[in-house]
């Protein structure tokens, strides 16, 4: 089973152990600037992008300022095609219906389809405690569940292993969870793929029920929607008698039309891809097609807590496109499972928070300092995310939640020294010119080492060094990229 | 307090005092492509490593059997649009075992994007339902040259939510392996697109 993220070390700490780790360096950087190279040539095919990230944005903020309403019309929707609603305040909530549909049937194991949403609530395992199992079917899932391992990336869960160890994994693992690896596996990726075809086929056609996340939820339809690339989802979502989606209650979307915007921004942001090799719609049940019974689970789990913080609620349009994540220096060198978090990178750093709370969990509040506030993340963002402004009025909220506890002390000088400076707008204007003629006349692209205070940031980072132009310049140069 | 009740209120607490949403800005719906659709449409397809041909419609046939040469046992759905291929079983509610047994469906489809290489089926008469496209190994499709749009959002104009979709760009595939592109994982290894017209 897939191991969890429970008591995992705060991100200092963790961080550390990641880049001590050479392979997993190797491998993310080789991943990250990969799929970095393949966005930025999809997107640059696409003259419209700017028009098509302010109106991504402005949809799912449409959704999330009547959330109440569309929520409703969701229900209705969907009750009248046949599918059973039910409402979840909490993970063990969600994972209590769930396992009640599997119950209710006799169901002893389910396939999955990739879903954010489910491991958020650790369902894999609380279904395994109710005697059901849970069979991903993604493939880089599939490496991560028989390698008992942890995910460390949103798009790529096993981005941290190389070809020869997931031959290793498959051939050590596979027999014992069903079909076992064919004799004379090779490391190529083509047989590690046809390996993973027949081990899931056999599970695909015996699969009673099936359990997936939706990527959108379209309220005036009830159009669930699920964006992927292997064909499992399909099989998922298609081939079961019976389908439980679990939709964390900031999938909705307004109308079924606002989807030629969201289908055009993610995959080629996510995958960098003009389109991935396979989405899914579907409202309801279909007579004669599909499964025959349906249940949506609307998931809150913190998300009404994120939707109250004025600023934090941009991040609840997030799309889980994953570009934030490779742009992102931290990122790149520290990898996911850092974060501690199903949710990791600069999204994770601000939503982990904002689900849950500051001030109560030390992982939780170290999150929002893992940025070296760069300001990349919000340009790669599809959904126009301002990762770095939320960061830093988290990073007063942790501040806050703490004052006075001796842990946060050495935090709170140094916090203490940035936000006077990020504070004031002429402040931080200096500081930006300083930090670019700094550039200009050392020619360096990453500082190792700064003196004291900065010293306190770069004792365990690299700081890249600052861009030439100041992102606020730019901004005030071009409206925000709309000129 | 049920969940329902209790997760509304604490939306409608959340949003006390917030704004009304602003407009979305649509103008991205009237960019269109420059010159003919199915000509970029064929160089997309061909980019997934599909094998794509356009052809005049007398010839459609033809060219669906030579799409099939390297398969024996074929399905189609009811209500296909082309002369059905000698010896092809109609869709009978077969079993997934069974579609399991055979090695290729041929089927129309509801329309076809050029800017991303995309066929959309949306499973009615034709197109057949779900499992038909997805358990067999090679999928035909057979579009119409007028059904194939420019865009996304023309797409999206011509769909409906009332029937189940499908967008198939390529064939199945993975990057999941130190991100290398596999064809062919779980649903069809191959995809051969005709288009008529
Ligand atoms: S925050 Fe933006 S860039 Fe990051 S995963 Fe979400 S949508 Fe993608």
């Amino acid at each position: 089973m897939t191991a969890t993220f429970v008591g995992m070390p705060a991100f200092p700490e963790a961080a550390r152990a990641a880049l001590g780790d050479s392979q997993l360096r190797h491998n993310l950087a080789h991943a990250t600037a990969t799929i970095r190279a393949r966005r930025r040539e999809v997107v640059a095919e696409v003259d419209e992008w700017e028009e098509l990230r302010l109106a991504g944005a402005a949809v799912k903020d449409a959704a999330l300022l009547r959330l109440d309403e569309h929520l409703v019309r969701l229900e209705a929707e969907l009750t009248a095609r046949g599918v059973t609603v039910h409402w979840a305040r909490d993970a063990a909530e969600a994972c209590a219906i769930v396992a009640g549909v599997a119950e209710a049937h006799a169901i002893t194991e389910v396939v999955k389809v990739k879903s954010m949403a489910t491991q958020e609530i650790g369902l894999d395992e609380a279904l395994a405690a109710r005697g059901v199992t849970a069979w991903e079917t993604d493939l880089a899932e599939l490496i991560v569940q028989l390698g008992d391992d942890l995910p460390s990336h949103i798009l790529v869960p096993a981005i941290h292993r190389n070809r020869a160890e997931i031959r290793e994994i498959f051939v050590r693992a596979m027999g014992d969870a069903g079909r076992p690896a064919p004799a004379g596996l090779t490391d190529e990726p083509a047989r590690l793929a046809e390996a993973a075809r027949l081990h899931l086929r056999e599970k695909f056609l015996r699969a009673r029920m099936a359990v997936s996340g939706a990527n959108f939820a379209v309220a005036e339809s009830g159009t669930l929607v699920v964006v992927e690339s292997e064909g499992n989802g399909r099989m998922c979502l298609t081939l079961p008698e019976i389908l439980v989606s679990v939709v964390g209650i900031e999938k909705v979307v307004p109308t079924f039309t606002d989807l030629d915007v969201l289908l055009q921004l993610l995959p080629r942001s996510s995958t960098g891809e003009r389109m991935n090799p396979y989405t899914s719609t579907w409202s309801g049940l279909t007579p004669g097609d599909g499964p025959r019974e349906a249940h949506v689970v609307l998931l809150d789990n913190g998300r009404t807590r994120a939707l109250a913080d004025e600023l934090g609620r941009q991040a609840l349009r997030c799309i889980r496109c994953s570009a934030c994540l490779n742009v992102c220096p931290v990122y790149e060198r520290t990898g996911g499972h850092a974060y501690g978090s199903v949710y990791p990178g600069p999204i994770g750093a601000i939503l982990n928070p904002l689900l849950r709370g500051v001030g109560t969990d030390e992982q939780v509040d170290s999150l929002p300092y893992a940025s070296s506030l760069c300001g990349a993340c919000f340009d790669a963002c599809p959904v126009r995310i301002d990762i770095p402004g939320v960061l830093v009025e988290l990073r007063a909220q942790v501040v806050d939640a703490r004052r006075g506890t001796a842990r946060h002390a050495a935090e709170a000088v140094t916090m203490r020294a940035a936000a006077a400076t990020l504070a004031s707008g002429r402040r931080l204007g200096l500081a930006q010119r300083g930090a670019g003629l700094l550039r200009r006349v050392t020619r360096r692209s990453v500082f190792s080492w700064l003196p004291w205070p900065g010293s306190r940031w770069t004792g365990a980072r690299d700081l890249p060094a600052p861009a030439r132009e100041p992102f606020r310049a730019w901004w005030r140069r071009t409206g925000g990229g709309r000129r | 307090m049920n969940a329902r009740e209790e997760i509304l209120g604490r939306v409608r607490a959340a949003l006390r005092g917030a704004g009304e949403p602003g407009p979305v800005p649509r103008g991205y719906r009237t960019v269109g492509v420059a010159n003919d659709p199915v000509d970029l449409f064929l160089e997309r397809v061909a980019d997934y490593r599909a094998e794509v041909t356009r052809c005049a419609p007398a010839e459609v046939p033809d060219r669906i059997a030579a799409a099939l040469h390297d398969a024996r046992r074929v399905v189609v759905p009811a209500g296909l649009a082309w002369p059905a291929p000698p010896g092809a079983l109609p869709d009978t509610g077969l079993g997934a075992a069974e579609l399991d047994r055979v090695d290729a469906v041929v089927t129309g489809a509801t329309v076809g994007i050029a800017t991303t290489g995309t066929v959309v089926l949306t499973h009615g008469p034709g197109e057949g339902r779900r499992a038909l496209t997805l358990v067999p190994d090679l999928h035909v499709c057979v579009l119409r040259a007028d059904q194939v749009v420019g865009t996304v959002p023309e797409a999206m104009a011509r769909l409906a939510p009332d029937r189940p979709g499908t967008w198939i760009s390529g064939p199945s595939a993975t990057s999941d392996i130190e991100l290398s592109r596999v064809e062919g994982v779980h649903g069809p290894r191959r995809l051969r697109v005709v288009v008529a017209g």
